[in-house]
């Protein structure tokens, strides 16, 4: 139960939400796009999230495709991550969707809400990070950006901007992958880290989440990974250097922990591609 | 855009097979709605938070936590609480197989394994596992639970022979 009450919309098009999301600010109002809606409940209940009037996004086609085209995956920002796993077209956000939140919850939790959340984890964005991978955003105008250019820590999303739809190159959909969610203990609760990582062109790419308040991809990281002249232990201690900050340091696990367990979980990629599994 | 002064809308919610009428606020959760204002019980409030699984219900086939659900979302969906089943093979399956201790997560169980039986009848281990751990039983009766689900899905594709 919210200690809040608000307004509910439900436009059927991009146009639309843009407008009742101008109009409501016109009125003084703090309107909110949303999807799924669970982070708004869940957060909303300890007053970490508000809104005065909230635009659901999901009767607004754009929003809900799910389509391969000869050169690109277009998937809508109001898909379920149930949706994306079950049908499967993107491999690697399959796995990482997988790991959030549990199957029930995943029947209610978007694609979008989950990029666009506040809580720390949002690892949906991960395959994204990696990948040749662009946002579709509709605000006054549709502007079409790289992910990994708009993605800062947070999605960079102007005043009344809402995430449309996540746009990934088809040639990175089936390339060699690993991803890795290791948990304190058992297979439910928050991770301490989550690794994904593909191979392009000889290349390893490696995006992590649950490390820092934020999902991140590091280039100078996997320059250290990717120097093949020194051994795989001495790639990770430099690449750990490169680690941003702040690392987290809560109850799922400490700080100094939560590097052990990275060093440990990039020696089982470094070693899973030399291996030649995938 | 329609704007109201009242925080309340008058909504029909297709639940267990009828139309209600029922006057709700957006921020209202359908697990409140549920219970509150059409009497519906048999949905528990557990964490409120989407974490315990206790107020699973169907929605257009798919479980639902009602918790994670605004009311407000709901008109023009199919809508089936533990109310709404009745006699199912799986909870015959829940008494044969004893899989209930306590009993207060037992319906919201029942409501997924139902979603479970009926959406995936070739479920392997694997994805009867991940989906069990949507839900959490605090007697800890976890392997009954799993034996009832199997023995649906077992006896199911007996049937199909």
């Amino acid at each position: 139960m919210l200690s809040f009450d608000f307004d509910y919309h439900a436009p059927s098009t991009l146009k639309e939400a843009v407008s009742i999301y101008q109009i409501l600010e016109r009125q003084g109002k703090q309107p909110l796009f949303y999807g799924g809606g669970t982070e708004v409940l869940t957060l909303g209940r300890l007053n970490l999230v508000y809104s005065d009037a909230l635009i659901d996004i999901k009767n607004i086609p754009e929003c809900r495709v799910q389509m391969l085209t000869d050169k690109h995956l277009v998937l809508g920002a109001a898909l379920t991550l149930t949706a994306l796993t079950e049908r499967n077209l993107f491999p690697l956000l399959s796995k990482t969707a997988r790991g959030v939140a549990d199957h029930t919850a995943r029947n209610k939790i978007t694609l979008g809400g989950n990029i666009c959340g506040e809580i720390f984890y949002r690892e949906a964005v991960l395959p994204f990070l990696l990948t040749d991978s662009y946002a579709v955003i509709a605000g006054n105008e549709i502007r079409t950006v790289s992910f990994d250019e708009v993605f800062n820590q947070f999605l960079q999303l102007g005043k009344g901007e809402f995430l449309v739809q996540l746009i990934t190159n088809r040639n990175d959909l089936r390339l060699p992958q690993f991803h890795i969610k290791r948990r304190k203990q058992w297979n439910i609760g928050y991770p301490l880290v989550t690794v994904a990582s593909i191979k392009k062109a000889g290349t390893v790419r490696i995006a992590i989440s649950g490390l820092c308040p934020f999902p991140f991809r590091s280039k100078k990281l996997e320059e250290a990974l990717n120097n093949n002249d020194i051994s795989i232990e001495s790639r990770i201690n430099e690449a750990i250097q490169h680690v941003p900050s702040p690392i987290l340091h809560d109850v799922e696990g400490s700080d100094e922990y939560r590097i052990f367990v990275l060093k440990n979980t990039l020696q089982d990629v470094l070693e899973s591609y030399q291996g030649g599994e995938s | 855009m329609k704007t109201s002064s009242s925080p309340f809308r008058e909504v029909s919610l297709h639940v267990n097979g009828e139309i209600k009428p029922v006057l709700i606020k957006p921020s209202d959760t359908l697990l409140y709605i549920l219970r509150v204002k059409l009497g519906l019980t048999g949905s528990k409030p557990g964490c409120l938070n989407g974490d315990c699984g206790a107020c699973t219900v169907n929605v257009d086939g798919m479980a639902m936590k009602s918790c994670l659900m605004f009311a407000i979302e709901a008109p023009g969906k199919r809508i089936i609480t533990i109310e709404g089943l009745k006699g199912t093979p799986i909870q015959h399956a829940f008494i044969k197989e004893f899989a209930f201790q306590c009993g207060y997560c037992t319906s919201g169980f029942i409501m997924n394994c139902y979603s479970l039986v009926e959406n995936y009848p070739d479920a392997n281990d694997e994805l009867i596992t991940e989906m069990l751990e949507s839900n959490i039983c605090r007697c800890t009766g976890y392997q009954e639970i799993e034996n009832a689900v199997k023995s649906v899905l077992s006896s199911n594709k007996n049937l199909e022979k």
